[in-house]
């Protein structure tokens, strides 16, 4: 570092802070991997968490996801229509919804409900002392607060996912069954006929992915909170930000994966 | 209220060392080269400005800082020797009661007290976890709010309730960073009379953080004051304030209120 003369940053205070910050976030969830295999395991935080995450977004998603249902379906028809091909409404629907608006729109909302909420917990329990109490008691700060978080994002957003998924299908048999005539078997078995086990396993797969990464990320950001009460709020603001950002590139990349193994 | 004072002939009864402790942030260097022995059942002030960096001492004291030089050996344990499993075996045997309490808010009284113990301990029945958590809020006087949340205490109950949090683990060292700050004169008497009582019924050794000479004076034996980085004197309280040292006289005289 002797060359760097007077400079004391590599490139400059923004872009050195940069590196330094995706360093330190792939140092945590390092330590994450670390720690979550290793016991003691806080099973009871976990379940509390999951029941907390869950509560938090399920109307929201039951609203979200039953209006996209009816909105795309009825936004769809037209298009189909001029093609004659009406029929197929069912099972595009059944495309669209199970391989991406379920897992998308799920974590996009619990990204701002759950991960601001995670973020900002942390974060006023990190600037009140309340996680260096924990430390002192020789309790894992890490363990019990982050672990059980981000292992509880993990698994109920995958099933908020499938959740908002069935209820988007209903929404959409509701604007179907308004216009033709069309039993509620009958638009599932279309819907799903041509979802293969591949789809439910990406759909699966991203829906666990993003539920990762929020949990990580605001878990990170309120647990390195600093500077009072202001700094929790820019936390919590940054931990759905980027949240949200990472989602969509990950989005990107596992349709490009999904699509390289289903066309192979 | 004066205390009678304990007499320390065994200097092997030492249960922190402090040699050569140096810590900065940045530029800013808050320690330069701190000494220290306490011996065991004994209370020590350690007295300073603020921003002097006390409570930083404090936290090297208990792992949560690191410092950049010197060595602090508690209960004859090397702090930075020890692995993160022996660390938190030590920090079982301190109790540490923050300038802010540091209570959960998130849990209720009993919830505060009961979680060190039921996370540390396993395999307690129901009612040993509520005899524990019982005695402990006797020893504050807090039993009545047993029930309650910590956001309805007062400021000098959350105090209480932090020191409370600490007994649960029955330690044999407490450090408490500014135990009075900031509570009334009456809160404050009850305070210093409360660490008093948890040294004599908890054989514990402390050391207690302040800026508040009445404090310093009613419940410890020696005093040590902290400036510019180091303790500049250490003694019984009438030594110290009998010093001719220019910035302890300096203190001594904006600071006076017994
Ligand atoms: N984590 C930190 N990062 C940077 N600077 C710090 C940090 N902790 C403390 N400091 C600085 O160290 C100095 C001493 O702080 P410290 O909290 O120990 O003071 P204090 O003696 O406890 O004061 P008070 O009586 O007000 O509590 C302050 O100037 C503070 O700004
Ligand atoms: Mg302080």
């Amino acid at each position: 570092m002797n060359n760097l003369g007077t400079n004391k940053y590599l490139f400059s205070k923004g872009i050195d802070s940069y590196f330094e910050g995706v360093y330190n976030g792939y140092q945590f969830t390092l330590r994450f991997f670390k720690e979550a295999f290793r016991s003691p395991f806080h099973f009871r935080e976990i379940i509390n968490q999951c029941f907390e995450i869950g509560l938090k977004s399920l109307s929201l998603i039951t609203l979200t996801g039953f209006i996209i249902g009816v909105v795309f379906t009825k936004q769809s028809r037209p298009s189909l229509e001029s093609f004659g091909a009406v029929s197929w409404l069912p099972s595009l629907m059944g495309i669209a919804i199970i391989r991406a608006l379920g897992p998308l729109v799920t974590s996009l909302i619990c990204a701002g409900k759950v991960g601001s909420s995670i973020s900002a917990e942390l974060g006023s329990m990190k600037v009140t002392e309340q996680i260096d109490a924990m430390e002192v008691s020789a309790i894992n700060p890490f363990k019990y607060l982050v672990v059980s978080r981000v292992v509880a994002t993990s698994i109920s957003i995958p099933i908020l996912s499938f959740y908002c998924s069935f209820i988007g299908l209903i929404g959409s048999y509701y604007n179907v069954s308004s216009e033709e005539a069309t039993s509620l078997q009958v638009f599932y078995h279309n819907a799903f006929s041509n979802i293969s086990f591949l789809d439910i396993f990406s759909s699966f797969t991203k829906a666990l992915v993003y539920g990762f990464t929020i949990g990580i990320v605001s878990s990170y950001k309120g647990f390195f909170a600093t500077h009072g009460t202001r700094g929790v709020g820019k936390a919590t603001n940054q931990a759905v930000i980027l949240s949200i950002f990472l989602i969509f590139l990950e989005e990107l990349i596992i349709v490009q994966i999904v699509n390289w193994i289903r066309y192979f | 209220m004066e205390k009678e004072k304990i007499q320390f002939a065994n200097t092997e009864d030492v249960v922190i060392k402090i040699e050569g402790l140096y810590k900065s942030f940045g530029e800013l260097e808050v320690l330069k080269g701190v000494d220290l022995m306490l011996q065991k059942g004994e209370n020590l002030a350690v007295l300073g400005r603020s921003g002097s960096g006390k409570s930083v001492l404090i936290k090297i004291l208990a792992g949560l800082l690191k410092p950049d030089k010197g060595n602090v050996t508690m209960l004859g344990k090397q702090l930075n020797q020890l692995k993160p499993k022996q660390l938190d075996e030590l920090r079982l045997r301190m109790g540490f009661s923050f300038q802010s309490s540091a209570l959960y808010d998130g849990m209720s009284v009993y919830d505060n007290l009961s979680f060190p113990l039921t996370m540390n301990v396993k395999h307690l029945s129901k009612k040993q976890v509520n005899d524990a958590v019982e005695e402990a809020l006797d020893a504050v006087g807090l039993i009545d709010k047993i029930e309650s949340d910590p956001e309805e205490l007062s400021g000098g109950q959350r105090k209480r309730l932090g020191i409370a949090r600490t007994l649960i683990m029955k330690p044999e060292i407490m450090l408490y960073d500014e135990p009075t700050a900031g509570l009334d004169p009456v809160t404050c008497a009850e305070i210093n009379a409360l660490i008093v009582e948890v040294q004599q019924q908890y054989k514990t050794s402390s050391i207690i953080i302040t800026h508040d000479l009445t404090c310093a004076k009613n419940t410890c034996e020696r005093i040590a004051m902290l400036i510019d980085g180091a303790f500049l004197k250490i003694g019984t309280f009438d030594e110290v304030f009998a010093t001719d040292e220019e910035q302890i006289k300096k203190f001594f005289s904006y600071n006076f209120t017994l």
